[in-house]
């Protein structure tokens, strides 16, 4: 273990985990409205622990949704991890089991901090950002759960902007060059298209092929 | 709770899956450099898709609301400060105050 690195993720992410506190209390106040108890909503972040796929599958519940369409959701928003994987593949080390363990420690932040930009990844710096992370999402889901009754209507507070706010702040922090603008602005353009005529989900995951055309065109 | 537990044990096997696909199938090969240059530029059309979908969109239909608002504000904020921390705060407060005229 290189606890050097570990601690280097941790420091940076810490604010992305501060972050992470508004965005997953906001999830434990919508998660109750939706039906869901207590425990049911802690468990959620501890074991899923992946915000906009629990903020997808909690939409659908609570619109009456059926649990299969709320996986499916949760599924398709979850795809982007899998480029993501791919990518961090070449820097995982160890057998199956252990690469599939480790592959769990990527979520957007952890993983665009911890990308060298040459294609290389740096491990225990991902492990240590994301560590930070899931401490606060599930501390932060807790006191949604049980806080939420003081606060009352979320929305009225702000909190639904609070999650697409932090993606707007790992997009600027992940454009760095006019290339990845352009691919930022296609994705976006993508997405836009399609949102009216696709499932949830599907815009986002379509709008991936955004960057095999910012290749082409170069 | 029964339709609870299937939807939480549904999405993390499916996320525990997705997570792990990659880094499974791939083994420790290095992949081709085109390859690595599409995985480079990922992320930041992923990421733009995301902010379209959570502040112009409400379910099917495209939607301009006070979160819209918010996020600019949060964003422009976080463009010229790079606190995140204060990038949603920024975000909630101003989404608030603005449903709250």
């Amino acid at each position: 273990m290189d606890r050097a690195k570990f601690r280097a993720g941790f420091r940076d992410a810490t604010p992305f985990g501060v972050a992470g506190l508004l965005v997953s209390g906001s999830f434990g106040v919508v998660a109750i409205d939706a039906g869901f108890s207590p425990l049911a909503a802690i468990v959620m972040s501890a074991i899923v622990f992946a915000g906009s796929a629990q903020f997808a599958a909690i939409s659908i519940i609570a619109g009456g949704g059926a649990p299969s369409a709320a996986i499916i959701a949760a599924a398709l928003m979850n795809s982007r991890f899998l480029p993501m994987g791919i990518a961090l593949a070449p820097s995982l080390p160890g057998g199956a089991l252990r690469r599939a363990l480790q592959g769990q420690a990527v979520v957007d932040s952890s993983w665009a901090m911890s990308s060298n930009g040459d294609g290389t990844f740096d491990r225990w710096y991902l492990f240590g950002a994301t560590a930070v992370q899931y401490v606060t999402w599930v501390l932060g889901t807790a006191a949604g759960v049980f806080g939420g009754d003081l606060i009352g209507d979320p929305e009225k507070l702000g909190l639904d902007a609070v999650f697409p706010a932090f993606f707007v702040a790992l997009l600027i922090t992940e454009v760095k060059d006019g290339r990845m603008f352009g691919v930022a602005a296609l994705g976006a353009v993508i997405a836009f298209a399609l949102v009216p005529i696709a499932p949830a989900g599907v815009p986002v995951l379509v709008a991936s092929l955004a960057a095999l055309i910012g290749l082409i065109r170069r | 709770m029964s339709s609870s537990a299937a939807v939480i044990g549904g999405c993390a096997a499916v996320t525990f899956a997705i997570k792990a696909a990659g880094p499974v199938a791939l083994g420790g090969r290095q992949l081709p450099l085109a390859a690595q240059q599409i995985l480079g530029l990922l992320a930041p059309g992923l990421l733009a898709a995301l902010v379209v979908v959570s502040t112009l969109a409400d379910g099917k239909h495209w939607a301009v609301g006070a979160e819209t608002a918010g996020v600019a504000v949060a964003g422009l904020v976080y463009w010229r400060s790079r606190s995140i921390v204060a990038c949603v705060v920024i975000a909630a407060v101003a989404t608030a105050v603005l449903r709250a005229l």
